[in-house]
């Protein structure tokens, strides 16, 4: 059992690298953006630490810089971070019900939409090992990066900076096409999915819905309708 | 009024936390309902689909280097490269293409 647990920590340690590398990248431009708003680099450290949520923590910085009330912090953290919800009970199914409480405070620790995907990816259920792995990697690179925005500032070159920004994005297609490939439902998801955001970015009156939100109503509202068109078998948990 | 700190950064991890650990702790068992386990069955996929695009082509400096890179991705994922290969891959396409039309 415990070398089992060794190996699922050290495949997580594995996947968990390009995460930290595009966090320590994300999260140095989000330093910068607490540098802006006041915060010294051990606060903003703190904050990552803590927190580990890219659009929230902006969203928190910009309320710090404006001087608002914490119950305007607490509305905006539960707006933007709510996609987490969704998440997290998507997660629960995939824990096997016999994992106790305190694993089950780590790996909610540490929902994030990458490291919500790579568990996601893993056949049958988690072993929290494997998430204690990938946070091991994931958590020094977030805290650490916002750090060293604030400390340094815009010393990366912009060239620099464009190019890494996507490496997230490479790691959500890493995630999400395989199995569309396998599966021609969630192919079809995948690409409503993304004409649907589109669509909600650029088209007036609804593009004044804010990211956060717009991934939300979107989420809900897509993922609703194909369960309801399409019910996953019950035996293999696959669509039908 | 002058805020502190501290209090802000407790309030945003009290809210960010208890938002992803709740369902963690209070949804012990599997969920009988056909259409919830549907529903959550899809909504990894949803998800990130929508926060790839078009958030990727806004994130480069010129949006055409971010539309080869979601191109680049996509293929890649499609042929069965790792997660690595394809994050590193995305951004080297847009290196390579930033430094050509820019």
């Amino acid at each position: 059992m415990k070398q089992e647990n060794k190996t699922w920590f050290l495949r997580g340690m594995r996947d968990g690298t390009p995460i930290m590398l595009g966090y320590a990248t994300v999260s140095f431009t989000l330093g910068i953006v607490a540098r802006n708003a006041g915060l010294t680099a051990g606060q903003a450290f703190l904050t990552s630490l803590l927190c580990n949520a890219s659009a929230g923590e902006k969203a928190g910085f910009t309320v710090i810089q404006a001087n608002e009330g914490y119950l305007a912090m607490a509305v905006m953290m539960l707006i933007i971070n709510a996609r987490y919800l969704l998440m997290s009970c998507s997660l629960s199914q995939k824990i096997s019900p016999e994992t106790g409480l305190i694993p089950r405070l780590i790996i909610g620790f540490e929902v994030t939409d990458e490291i919500f995907g790579v568990q996601m990816a893993l056949p049958g259920m988690i072993c929290p090992w494997y998430t204690y792995g990938v946070i091991a990697m994931a958590l020094p690179g977030w805290s650490l990066g916002t750090y060293l925005g604030v400390v340094m500032g815009n010393v990366l070159p912009a060239n620099i900076v464009s190019a890494l920004s996507v490496g997230l994005y490479g790691m959500f297609l890493a995630i999400i096409i395989p199995p569309a490939r396998e599966n021609r439902v969630i192919a079809a998801l995948v690409v409503i999915s993304m004409l649907a955001s589109c669509a909600f970015a650029y088209l007036p009156v609804v593009s004044a819905i804010s990211p956060g939100t717009r991934v939300i109503i979107l989420t809900v509202a897509i993922s609703a309708a194909a369960a309801y068109l399409f019910p996953v078998k019950e035996e293999d948990g696959h669509a039908a | 009024m002058q805020h502190n700190i501290y209090l802000y950064i407790f309030v945003m991890f009290a809210v960010t936390y208890l938002i992803r650990v709740l369902p963690l702790t209070l949804i012990r068992k599997p969920i009988k309902s056909r259409f919830i386990r549907s529903f959550l069955y899809y909504v990894p996929y949803v998800t990130l689909a929508i926060m790839t695009f078009p958030d990727i082509v806004q994130a480069t400096t010129a949006p055409v280097a971010g539309l080869l890179a979601l191109i680049a991705g996509v293929v890649l994922a499609w042929s069965g490269r790792s997660l690595f290969t394809v994050a590193v891959a995305s951004c080297a396409v847009v290196f390579i293409t930033e430094m050509i039309i820019l």
